[in-house]
């Protein structure tokens, strides 16, 4: 049972504190869907994601209002598209474009998995895949596309990461009208996991069972306010109260995961631990590591208070639910958080730091803007960087910077809806190109060996 | 199945007549009230045995809802399991 206060606080949460089901993500194999020729393939993916995902919407709906949780979005991960056009990948477009009608029938705001996994070496049709990327994202609107360049287990594939950095700038350029925007829709992952439900990484793995519901909590606000309430404790102290409150938010995100799979007759895949901001004032990451005593994120100590935060989020989390998974950490995407675009504006927070962040947290340098004329090489090396850390630490870590055409350092650009605004921040001007142009696989640390 | 209304606001006359009037045209079974004021809110937390239903659940909600806009305060229905998952180990 419980009493009037844990109703009480329940709602406050919920209204007062910015506590929702940030999404519920239905992953579908199309692995069935292969066919002999890229329009029947096409035809087929529209067709399964359909079927599949008729109910999802009105489902979340009825869930949000049964149970008096918001459910902010309702989204479809699909097997990388790489897999199912290995036969003709220079029509790789076509299933994308379907995928994203799909989405677009069906309410869903955002569909993830035109992805391909190089970590280990890419295939020619996988090469050809990569750079039917950007003219994709150009011509779709709700369509995430995600590379996996890197894994603790294989190392790291420079070649790969070579051509995503042109692959970026080659998104942007092509999306230069709107600022740049088909970058916010592509990440490159090191270590990227099956049945992450955030986008735009999200992908349906070909290990994952046919249909499968995937739920992702969110919540900053609410831990921010519980260490409101503590303001002198001593970290461990700290701590507890993170786990606690993360306990509660990830039991919510349980319930809803349990009841949307068995009403949508899937399986309930996992509940995804990460604590993520939302642009809007009280619903920021940032703010938590203020309440701990950084008058600023960014500062030094930053990197401290992310560890702490992350850990105690996923110890109180694992305990509230059956099975966790997918990125499972706090997220600090620069623009969609209120805390890091104040502090990026007032030149508080770098590229260096957010780096450094990423050591401890997931995902990675996630929605930075950066000068539009940045090198594709300066990119391949930030993703690089990003990778050697995701790989040396047995964690995903993830690049997704947008190089914002026309656009330089003390300039702004807003994207809109949930992908926020940001300030253009510097990247570091020396040129490491030759370092880049050298490819090759940066051989797997010895401590991957495991078996 | 068991679920939990909640009214909040500034406290005036009535408000447990309008709100147990309208349970009782859809026939819920109030189960038990409980009242409290915290800094000048009110709140009031009734549990109840709503329709298994879950269309007739919505339109109870929905009704809470337009009853709660018109006189001025908040007025929600969800099921009791939200508040079990939460706050029991």
């Amino acid at each position: 049972m419980f009493g009037k206060n844990e109703v009480l606080e329940t709602i406050d949460m919920v209204e007062k504190e910015h506590l929702d089901i940030r999404t519920v993500t239905m992953g579908i194999s199309l692995l069935p869907c292969i066919r002999a020729t890229a329009e029947e393939t096409a035809a087929a993916v529209y067709d399964r994601v359909m079927q599949k995902a008729e109910k999802l919407v009105p489902t979340a709906e009825a869930l949000s209002r049964e149970y008096g949780i918001p459910i902010v979005n309702k989204r479809v991960s699909v097997t990388p598209v790489s897999l199912l056009t290995a036969a003709f990948p220079e029509k790789s477009i076509l299933v994308g474009k379907a995928l994203d009608r799909a989405a677009h029938d069906l309410g869903v705001d955002f569909l993830g998995g035109y992805s391909a996994l190089v970590h280990k070496g890419t295939a020619a049709y996988e090469e050809i895949f990569l750079r039917t990327i950007p003219q994709t994202l150009a011509e779709t609107e709700r369509l995430c596309a995600s590379v996996n360049v890197g894994s603790s287990r294989s190392g790291v594939n420079m070649d790969a990461i070579r051509l995503m950095g042109e692959v970026v700038k080659e998104t942007a350029r092509l999306t230069a009208d709107k600022n740049g925007l088909g970058c916010c829709k592509l990440v490159v992952f090191c270590n990227a996991v099956e049945d992450n439900p955030f986008m735009a990484g999200a992908f349906h793995g070909v290990g994952e069972a046919d249909t499968v519901v995937n739920v992702g909590v969110s919540g900053p606000g609410v831990v921010q306010h519980a260490l409101s309430f503590v303001p002198d404790a001593d970290l461990t102290d700290a701590a507890e109260v993170v786990k606690r409150t993360a306990f509660k938010i990830t039991r919510a995100g349980q319930l809803i995961a349990r009841e949307a799979a068995k009403r949508l007759g899937a399986r309930f895949g996992i509940v995804d631990l990460s604590l993520a901001p939302t642009s809007a004032q009280g619903d920021s990451v940032a703010r938590i590591l203020e309440e701990l005593g950084l008058s600023v994120v960014g500062s030094h100590g930053t990197t401290a208070a992310l560890a702490m935060l992350n850990d105690a989020v996923k110890k109180g989390g694992v305990m509230a639910s059956s099975r966790v998974g997918g990125l499972s950490g706090a997220f600090i995407p620069v623009s969609e958080d209120i805390g890091m675009i104040e502090a990026a504006e007032a030149g508080q927070i770098s590229i260096e730091k957010l780096e450094a962040m990423t050591a401890v947290c997931s995902v990675g340098l996630d929605m930075i803007a950066i000068p539009g004329d940045t090198p594709a090489s300066t990119i391949s090396a930030m993703i690089a960087d990003e990778a050697a850390i995701g790989m040396v630490n047995n964690k995903t870590t993830a690049v997704r910077v947008i190089p914002v055409p026309g656009k330089t350092v003390g300039d702004a650009v807003e994207f809109g809806g949930l992908l926020g605004r940001a300030p253009i921040m510097p990247v570091h001007g020396g040129d490491a190109s030759k370092f880049i142009g050298r490819g090759g696989l940066i051989p797997a640390p010895i401590h991957s060996f495991k078996n | 199945m068991r679920a939990v209304v909640t009214v909040t606001g500034t406290d005036r006359r009535g408000i447990i007549a309008k709100v147990s009037a309208l349970l009782y045209e859809r026939n819920v079974n109030i189960e038990d009230i409980s009242q409290t004021i915290l800094g000048g809110q009110f709140a009031m937390i009734m549990m109840v045995e709503a329709a298994e239903n879950d269309e007739d659940f919505i339109a109870l909600a929905a009704a809470l809802e337009e009853l709660g806009k018109s006189i001025g305060m908040s007025v929600r229905v969800q099921h009791a399991e939200i508040f079990d998952a939460m706050h029991n180990v």
